[in-house]
Parts: structure tokens; sequence; C-alpha cells
């Protein structure tokens, strides 16, 4: 049967029972704990008074405060809309150039755009807008299509190659893999389009940059230009400025030369409403320091 | 392993492992064209390997009657290698994903080294791998003692053991493969589950028959625990698993609950597996080794009663504060809102009635790491049921839900409550098993003390701020009325922290292979039997002298 013992270093009584030395105190439970029990079980009556709390068949009880969390939001989502109405107004009706000289809106783009940018824009193109391999940079002065506040809205919104009806199309052919150009062409156009931009790497090869050139002008320029200045009505990048999207080393240039490029940006038309893309369109165009082409 | 196993016993396991090896031949013919082929082939190396060992042992001479006299414990000793095991390969996993979220390059752009499939690895890992087996572990010691009572025979508790590491291998095997029923923490597919199921029920039978054997008139507290964690750990398994598979031949299974009501019942699971296996279980095992430890009684029986019943009834309603803000009707948020403040009153109990039991026993604490792991794990458990119950909190909810902060307060209590009063038990309960006057290095449990400590510390502090810098940062707006932060910019202040709770993981890892050093020093050791186990046996009813220990 249970003998109790006293416990010396507390004074109470075990139980009685032992478990493998283990023993056990018969000690009321604390007042603090009672206490504590009972301003916790209220609170939790206070909630359900108060709030939304129990079923009831096909309904539940509605309490006090006839809280509705999703009515909550649309209210919420309407306050936040009408607080941002009159910018966004001002800025959906007012032409690229009036917004700009208006300090006060532009803040407002600013701030707005970055976040924008950040959410929409930086997977690609990066935080800052400086690109990376494959990814045109947003920040320099070359523009594919244009770096016009109107012609980035454009870009924006119907994207490049993208599955808009009115996408911009662009695409440099595959010259070596589809056999337009034997690899020796391919060679010297090489030579001569990074004299373009780099007239040093000439040295050494003159013949071939020559050779390159007559290539170049029947197979090149009618996207790039007779100087290989580019063109943004057909998306073809300039080839005698420092800009590189995928490298302008002369493996990298052999490579595009070879397997030709097709890059894709999709369209935002059914993503982001037209002042969000207006607000973009204003940031992007101003990442290269407002300098425009 | 096999020797302790009498002839019938041989028999039967024999023709399980057979079965289990013929079941993974038809998986691997049948699911040939998926990855349940792959499964297959693993659950036939498995169930091979196990009938080797008993092939070798299969003629090795019986165990005679002396062994009702002594409790059977070789199982517990291989759960606790086990349980060491996993540790020390999940929280490797752990600290491997915890860099490739600081550094998101580190995948070599393999698939399987992405953070989606190592993650669970990882969770699976600790809590299924080092938890689970050291529940196993401990829960076979402990009823066996508190029942004074030994296991009624020598082959479930082996099924049991070796059934729940096939579970764990197929579903760690199985993650980065990409398979997985996308649930947290109940990732592995309808095979696993079911076999599962086979194994959980069996861990039951095994309980209740030990329990009905019992020659104590009274039930110890830890055992109410024990069987709770087990018999709703068994209901919760079965009904969120409740799948079909897309075809018998394939791993993929799609669950018979969609939308809010799968959500639900997911959360339900997910709160109740924190409740019932990483809560009940573990206070389980910190009601025996505790007090054991401390030599002291506990503070207060009544206050058990109170903290257990509280426990087992309120934590079943919390589960919706998973989806505050959600598709999930808002009554159902409240009624989890509001049963999670209530489950702070138990849950704080607990961990004062563990507390208190140390009056008159400090001195220990200051002197033995070992018991200082499980004085801390107490305060651990009431800190992170604190802020458990805090951020049930709808408001808060709003602030902490999706970010780190949740990250940082599972930790708190996965490290700092499981795994340290994991620690502290299997300290205690080495140099017991293994016949040792003591653990190899006291030193080095204080090394692994301070590591873990420190660990958990910088890797909870790193959280909380990450948590709440992320959480502020996505609710700021600018003076024009849009949000002053992107994602990304959030994802860049990351940064800082995510590289200190690597390292805050790093230093529980390495005091974890210091444990298990520690531990695998001491079982190498000459044994000493240490004076007091002269007790460590089972009542028998021709109780007599205590037989002589067995050889090791």
């Amino acid at each position: 049967m249970a003998v109790e013992e006293r416990d010396e270093h507390t004074g109470y009584l075990t139980t009685g029972h032992e478990w493998n030395g283990i023993k056990e105190l018969n000690r009321p439970v604390p007042t603090v704990i009672w206490l504590f029990l009972t301003t916790a079980f209220l609170a939790a009556l206070a909630c359900w008074i108060l709030l939304p709390a129990w079923p009831l068949g096909n309904t539940y009880t509605r309490g006090l405060l006839k809280a509705d969390q999703r009515q909550r939001v649309t209210e919420e989502i309407a306050e936040a809309a009408s607080k941002r109405s009159a910018s966004v107004a001002r800025i959906e009706s007012m032409p690229f150039d009036e917004i700009r000289s208006d300090p006060d809106l532009m803040r407002n783009v600013i701030e707005t755009g970055r976040t924008l940018f950040g959410d929409n824009c930086a997977a690609c193109h990066g935080k800052t807008g400086h690109g990376g391999p494959g990814f045109p940079s947003l920040a320099d002065n070359a523009w594919l299509w244009g770096g016009d506040a109107d012609a980035v809205a454009e870009t924006i919104r119907i994207g490049i190659n993208s599955d808009h009806p009115e996408t911009r199309t662009s695409q440099m052919l595959a010259f070596g893999h589809d056999g337009l150009l034997d690899r020796e062409s391919i060679l010297n156009v090489v030579a001569y389009v990074r004299s373009l931009s780099d007239p040093a790497s000439a040295q050494g090869h003159p013949e071939a940059v020559s050779a390159g050139e007559k290539v170049f002008a029947s197979s090149c320029a009618a996207c790039h230009g007779k100087d290989g200045g580019g063109n943004t009505a057909m998306g073809a990048p300039n080839l005698t400025d420092q800009f590189w999207i995928y490298g302008g080393d002369e493996e990298s240039i052999f490579s595009t030369l070879t397997y030709g490029r097709k890059g894709h940006m999709p369209q935002w038309e059914s993503r982001l409403t037209p002042v969000q893309r207006k607000i973009l369109a204003l940031y992007v165009a101003g990442l290269g320091n407002g300098k425009e082409k | 392993m096999v020797s302790t196993l009498t002839k019938n016993e041989r028999h039967f396991a024999f023709i399980i492992s057979v079965s289990v090896a013929m079941c993974g031949l038809v998986m691997a013919a049948a699911g040939r064209n998926d990855l349940l082929g792959t499964h297959g082939f693993i659950v036939f190396f498995f169930a091979l390997g196990v009938t080797f060992i008993l092939a070798r042992g299969y003629y090795d001479p019986e165990p005679g009657d002396e062994r009702f006299s002594a409790y059977y414990d070789e199982p517990i000793k291989a759960g606790i290698i086990l349980a060491m095991s996993w540790a020390v390969f999940a929280m490797f996993v752990g600290d491997w994903v915890a860099w490739l979220l600081a550094y998101p390059e580190l995948t070599f752009d393999e698939p399987w080294a992405s953070f989606g499939r190592l993650r669970p690895v990882h969770t699976t890992g600790i809590i299924f791998g080092f938890g689970g087996n050291a529940l196993i572990a401990t829960l076979f010691h402990v009823m066996q003692r508190t029942a004074r009572a030994r296991m009624p025979d020598q082959l479930s508790p082996w099924f049991v053991l070796i059934g729940y590491n096939l579970f764990c291998v197929l579903a760690v095997t199985g993650y980065p493969l990409g398979i997985t029923q996308s649930k947290e923490y109940a990732e592995p597919e309808w095979y696993a589950d079911i076999w599962l199921v086979i194994v959980w029920v069996t861990y039951l039978a095994l309980y209740l028959r030990t329990l009905a054997r019992r020659q104590e008139p009274h039930i110890y507290v830890a055992n109410w625990y024990f069987l709770a964690f087990i018999l709703v750990v068994a209901v919760l398994h079965i009904v969120n698993n409740l799948a079909l598979p897309i075809s018998l031949s394939s791993a993929k299974s799609f669950p018979i609950f969609s939308g809010v009501q799968d959500a639900m019942t997911q959360w339900w699971y997910g709160h109740n597996a924190v409740a019932f296996f990483l809560t009940a279980g573990f206070l389980g095992m910190m009601y025996y080794y505790l007090p054991t430890r401390a030599k002291r009684p506990i503070f207060s029986y009544r206050l058990s009663i109170i903290s257990f019943w509280g426990i087992t009834f309120l934590y079943m309603w919390a589960g919706s504060h998973h989806l505050h803000y959600t598709a999930l009707p808002q009554w159902v948020q409240t009624l989890g809102m509001s049963f999670s403040l209530m489950l702070l009153v138990p849950s704080w109990a607990s961990a004062g009635n563990a507390l208190l039991t140390l009056n008159g026993a400090w001195h220990r604490v200051r002197d033995d790491a070992t018991l200082r792991f499980m004085m801390v794990a107490a305060v651990f458990y009431g800190v992170s049921t604190f802020e458990g119950s805090f951020l049930a909190i709808r408001p808060v909810n709003s602030l902490s839900h999706y970010t780190d902060w949740t990250i940082g307060h599972v930790h708190a209590g996965a490290l700092g409550w499981v795994a340290l009063i994991t620690f502290g038990a299997i300290y205690s309960l080495v140099p017991i098993l293994w016949k040792r006057d003591r653990i190899y290095s006291p030193a080095l449990v204080e090394v692994h003390f301070w590591l873990a400590l420190a660990g958990t510390l910088i890797y909870v502090f790193a959280m909380w701020n990450s948590g709440i810098v992320q959480g502020l940062m996505w609710r700021t707006y600018t003076a024009s009325g849009t949000l002053a932060y992107s994602f990304m910019d959030s994802v860049v202040a990351m940064h800082p922290y995510y590289i200190a709770r690597a390292i805050g993981g790093l230093l529980f890892l390495v005091g974890t292979v210091i444990g298990f050093y520690n531990i695998w020093m001491t079982i190498r050791t000459p044994i000493n039997i240490p004076r007091d186990l002269a007790s460590d046996h089972p009542v028998t009813e021709h109780a007599g002298a205590p037989a002589a220990e067995p050889a090791e």
C-alpha cells in the first residue's frame, strides 16, 4: 500500500507512490495557477463573445463586434486606393514630360517605381537595373527598342517575343548553325564587329577586318545598320558601343553569330495596371541618370 | 541482437523480413517506370540486410529464462545509437540549407540540392529520425522501469524500431528524388504512410501490453504523456494522410481533402504533431529523467494532472492559428486563437513543475551539465510556449506570419526544448544502459552544453531579428501610399541574419558530434557496474535475488 513520506526540503508529504525511485509531492496546485487559468479562460470567453467563434450548423455566432475579416480587407483596400487616387489620376492623365516637370509627382513615381521594379523586373534586370549575361542593362544609354519613356512603356506593355498579340519581335539569325555563313566568314565578321567598338583589336589582322566588313554589309547591315549603329525599330542592338548583352569578347560574338539569339521579355499588360506601367516606364527611362537616347 | 530472440521469434522475424523484401520486389517491379521502383529497391535491400543479420545469428543459443529477471534493453541501445546518428546527419543537412539560404547559388545546379528538396530531409531527419528514435528508445526504458515489468516479448520492440527507421529512410531518400505529397511534416507518400501505420499500431500494442503487465498499482505521469503521444500521433497520421494514389504502380497520390479543408486538416495535424510528438512525448521523457537525475520528488502531483489534461484537451483546437487571415472562416481562426491563449497556462504549469522540482537540487544543476541540459530545456519549453500563444494572437500573427519569426519560434522549441531534453535524457541513460558508472568525459558534456546553448541563442536571436525586420518591411508604406520595399529588398536585408543563423546551427551541430563521440567512448570503456543499479530489474513473480547481469 501507499506509504506517504515527508519531504525534508519542502515539508510536504509525498503521494505515497514510488516508481523506480521517483516520488511526487502531494502539494496543492499553487493559487497563481488557478488565477492564470481563470484569466485565460475569461480572455477566451471574451474572444467568443466579441468575435465570430462557434459554429451553429450552417452558420456561426457572429460576435458583438460583428467583425468580418473579408469586409475589413475590402474596406482597407478601398481606403488605401482612395488615398492614392489623386496622384494616380494625375499620373494617368498627364503626359510623361509634364509628370517629369512636377517634382512632387516625380518623387511619388520614383518611390513607387523602385518597389514595382524590385518586385517585377529585378529578377532578370537586377536590383539596380544593371542587367546580367543575357539580360540587358537598363541603367546605361544603350536601348534595343528606344529609351524614351513612351518606347519603354510600350516595351513593358507588349513584351519582346512574348505571348502578346502585338509583341515586339526580333531575332538574330543562327548564321553558322543554319549554314548562312561559313566558318571563315563568321570569324571575319567577328573581327570586324569587335573593331567597331574597339579599334585597337583590328591591329594584326586588317585583312580579316576588311573581309568581315564586306560580309557585314551584305548580311548584317539590314538590321544593325551600315555603320553597325543598330536600329531601335527592329530591336537590333548598336554594335559600336561598349554595352553588350551576351558579351563582347571574341568567343561570345562567335557564339552569337553561330547559334543566333532570341531574347524574351514577358508582356505586362495583363499583370500591371496602366498607371503602374507608366510609373515603371518613367522609372526605367530615368535609370541611366535620366539620359535618354 | 539476434541472440536475445527466442527460436520462435527468430522464425517470425525471418518471415517478416522476407515478406518485406518480397513487398520491395513487387514495388520495384510494379513501379519500374516510376520513382516507386527506386523505393521498391530500397525496401528490398533494407529487408535483405535485416534478413542477413537474422540468418547469421539464427543458430545462436537461445536466451534462457533468466532473461525475465532483467529489463529488455537491447533495442534501447540500438535506438540511442540510431537517434544520435540521425541527429548528426539531419543537423548537418539543416546547417547546409541554412548556408544555402545565405548563399543561394550553392545548389550546384542540381535539382536534388535545391532548398525545397533538402529542407524536408532536415525536418524529417530531425523530428522523426532523431526525435522519433530518441522517443522510442527512452519510452522503452521508462515504461519498463515505471511499470517494473519487462516488455512482453523480444520481437515487437525490434519490429517497431527497425520498421520505424525503414519509414525514415523511405522519407529522406524520397525528397531528393522529388517524392513528396507536399504536406509539411507529412511529406512521405502513401506506401510509406501505410507502413508507418503498421509499425505504429505495433508500437501502441507493445506499449499497452507492457503497461498491462505492470507491477506498480499506479501509472506514472510520464506514461500518461507517452500514451497520449502514441495514440494521438496514430490518429493524426491516419487522418492527414488519407489519399488516393494515382495508380498502384506510382508513388504519387492526392489527398482526399481539397482547398481550405485540406489546409485545415494539414494544420490540425501539423500543430498536434508539435503537441503530441514534440511536446507530450518529450514531457514524458522529462518526467522520468529530470527527477531521477535531480534525485528530487516531483514538485506537485496535482499540478501534473492539470498540465496533462490542459495540454491534451486544449492543443487539439489550436491548429487553425496557422491559417490566420486566409480563406479559413474567421470563426475557426478565433477558436484557434482563443484555445492557443488558454494553452499557455498548462504549458507553463508543466515547465514550472519541472523547474520547481529542482528546488533542493540546484547545486546539482550547477555541477552536472546533464541535469543542466534538462533544466535549460524546461526554460526553453516555457519560452517557446509563451511565444507560441503570443504568435497565435491574430494581430501579432499579421506581423509574424510568413516571416523568419516562425522559424525562430520553431527552433526555440526544437533546439532549446526537444534537443536539449533529449541530450539530457541520453546522457543520463547511456551509463545506466551500458552499465558504466559515468559518462566517458563529463568535461565534454560541459562543452556540448555550452555549444548547444550558444548555438540555440545565436540561432533564435538571429531569426527573431530577421523575422521582425521582414514583417515590418513588408508592411511599411511610403508617403505616396505604396509599399516602401520590394520583396527583394527584404531578402537582401536578411543576409547577415542568415549567416548568423548558419553559424549558430554549426555550433549546435559541433556540440552534437562531440556528444556522439562521448557516448561512443562511454560504450567502449570497460564495464563497471555502478552500485545504484542494483534495483534496476523488473518485479518478477518468483522474485528473489536479481539474476547475474548478462554478459555484454
